[in-house]
């Protein structure tokens, strides 16, 4: 645990040597924060891809779908926290069922839309040459929505990482917990550390989401006017 | 299924909530090896009748054989493997290569590597693509060649079966004449059999063996071949369709070396002014053109002879409307009136092959 400290007037904003000691720290908290957003982002990506494919298939569902998954966004994330911990605890299952329902809306969203965005022509050309539902999803429309699912992927990720600060206070690792410790203790430091660090694996998840897209859509670059 | 005629028999279409049938009990007979072209108003059922060939419609009633056999018993997907579909939007795969959207349908079919690459280096050089334009994009070219690239991508494993819905009609008429042309020269190779849905009567005509002229509701008001239709419109709307240049239309059925082309008002170079004179009196035009070792030279008037002067040594006007004895009437028509000239010299290669005069033309204009 984070050893106690106590509040001088005349600290610094930040004590470098209270970052030196606790190093080993601020890294596993690193992963552990790197943790909780990535299954929250997968199992997220994975039920939102259900629906979605559900919403394409039966279009009057798609009504219902973003409204339960509109719903959910809107909760505020402490509220939500509270009203599952009768049920399933301070515990881990607790945090990810928020954070995953989170990014359902956002993801949902951007996945019909992206396979909306196809073109009818090439929906129909791949029709006409013989594609089979599941090879026209999986090899035509998926692809060509990648930039679009990419872009709520993206949204998703950084809501998430922001969020997953607050399970700090349901007692879950991440770099919440610096930021819990420094409010607690009006103590500066690793509220910088907590604060600063969430951004920046913000930034740098975003930018790998960024280069993944650019990696799997070479076509989506060399568009001409047209 | 490598002679694969199309019947339609008593086949009707009815859209879910339409008061009318979209095609009602059509039969008729597309003929192996042929291009039939299907023409006719905006919604008069041209999209439905080839989207029932490929059954991404379904018919409400009737029965479609395509190569002999029933569609209805066979299974959908394959049966469009074995079909080129080519669409006026194109739809090529915008992030596949040229390459890898020419070899869509062998993939779908599961031919090996060193087969599928062979074919596309076989069509890209068929429908005129550059080699090098297999590693693009779609939205690297331009529409000329995109609809290249989808013609290839409907032939690539080699169907007997190719079905156009105005495949070229969002391209500009320059290029669409070209790919016109380049269809033909192909089908003149593969001999598929070709349903080739057009709103252009002229694109109609030069590329049907056999036109089919539809009415609203699907309904076959005429069918044969091109100059049949021309000479005897079967009734009022199918005359009406054809237009008021349906006498102009026939021109381009007929092939400028299919007319006896005229001597024309020639003299060779060393003719004298009295010859000269002699031959345009006969001929009774006021200027004369100058043959030397059977190459056209020019022509004078009649004023710009001099006495004593070999017509070789004049010097002389050059023809401003050559055209190529492939080319059809319609095309030579074209080229006279638009240069203010009454007549064009005809080239067969680089020979030359006579003149066409405005009046040889207007004799092919009544049937
Ligand atoms: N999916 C559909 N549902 C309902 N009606 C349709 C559908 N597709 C076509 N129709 C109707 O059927 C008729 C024939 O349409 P079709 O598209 O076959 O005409 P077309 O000859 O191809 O017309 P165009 O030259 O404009 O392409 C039209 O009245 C059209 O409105
Ligand atoms: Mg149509």
């Amino acid at each position: 645990m984070i050893p106690e400290s106590t509040f001088l007037a005349s600290d610094p904003l930040i004590r470098w040597s209270w970052i030196w000691d606790h190093l080993e720290e601020i890294r596993t908290q690193t992963i552990e924060h790197f943790i909780l957003t990535g299954i929250a982002v997968g199992v997220g990506f994975a039920i939102a891809m259900g629906l979605s494919i559900i919403a394409l298939r039966f279009r009057r569902t798609y009504g219902p779908v973003t409204w339960v998954t509109g719903v959910l966004y809107t909760i505020p994330s402490l509220a939500l926290f509270a009203f599952l911990v009768p049920y399933t605890g301070l515990s881990t299952l607790t945090a990810e069922i928020g954070l995953v329902s989170y990014t359902l809306l956002i993801l949902v969203r951007n996945i019909v839309a992206g396979i909306d965005g196809v073109s009818p022509a090439v929906r129909e050309a791949a029709v006409g040459m013989g594609y089979g539902r599941a090879r026209l999803f999986l090899e035509i429309e998926l692809p060509l929505a990648l930039p679009v699912i990419v872009a709520g992927l993206r949204i998703a990720t950084v809501t998430v990482i922001g969020l997953v600060t607050v399970t700090s206070i349901i007692g879950q690792g991440g770099l919440g917990l610096f930021i819990l410790d420094g409010l607690r203790r009006d103590f500066y430091t690793p509220l910088i550390v907590g604060s600063v660090l969430s951004v920046a694996l913000a930034v740098v998840i975003d930018a790998a989401l960024a280069g993944v897209e650019w990696l799997l859509s070479p076509w989506s670059r060399m568009r001409m006017a047209r | 299924m490598s002679e694969a005629s199309i019947r339609l028999d008593q086949v009707s279409k009815w859209y879910a909530g339409a008061s009318a049938p979209a095609v009602e009990e059509l039969s008729m007979e597309m003929p192996a090896g042929q291009v039939t072209a299907l023409v006719g108003p905006s919604g008069c059922g041209k999209t439905t009748i080839l989207k029932m060939i490929n059954r991404i419609i379904e018919p409400t009633s009737g029965r479609i054989e395509v190569g002999g056999r029933d569609i209805q018993g066979l299974d959908p997907h394959a049966l469009r493997r074995g079909i080129g579909y080519v669409i006026q939007q194109v739809g090529l795969f915008p992030h596949r290569t040229v390459d890898e959207n020419i070899a869509t349908v062998p993939k779908l079919l599961g031919w090996d590597r060193r087969r599928t690459e062979r074919r596309i280096e076989e069509l890209i050089e068929m429908v005129g693509l550059e080699p090098e334009m297999g590693n693009r994009y779609p939205g690297e070219l331009s529409g000329g060649q995109q609809q290249r690239v989808g013609v290839a991508r409907a032939l690539a494993a080699d169907p007997p079966v190719l079905l156009m819905d105005e495949p070229f009609a969002a391209v500009d008429p320059i290029v669409r004449v070209r790919l016109q042309d380049e269809l033909r020269s192909l089908q003149a190779q593969l001999q598929k059999t070709i349903v080739f849905v057009t709103h252009d009567i002229d694109e109609a005509i030069k590329l049907g063996d056999q036109v089919a002229i539809l009415d609203v509701g699907g309904v076959l008001r005429q069918y044969g071949r091109p100059e049949e239709v021309l000479r005897e419109p079967a009734n009022a709307f199918v005359e009406e369709f054809l237009g008021k240049e349906r006498g102009l239309r026939r021109l381009s059925l007929i092939a400028v070396r299919d007319v006896s082309l005229e001597d024309g008002p020639t003299v060779s170079a060393d003719a004298g002014p009295a010859e000269a004179r002699e031959v345009m009196a006969r001929e009774g035009v006021d200027w004369v053109a100058i043959v030397r070792n059977g190459e056209l030279r020019g022509w004078v008037w009649e004023s710009e002879l001099e006495s004593g002067r070999k017509v070789g040594d004049l010097s002389v006007r050059p023809f401003l409307v050559r055209v190529s004895a492939d080319s059809t009437l319609r095309e030579a028509l074209d080229a006279i009136v638009t240069s203010h000239n009454q007549v064009a010299v005809v080239y067969d290669g680089d020979r030359y092959a006579g003149m066409l005069t405005l009046s040889r033309i207007s004799e092919n204009l009544v049937p």
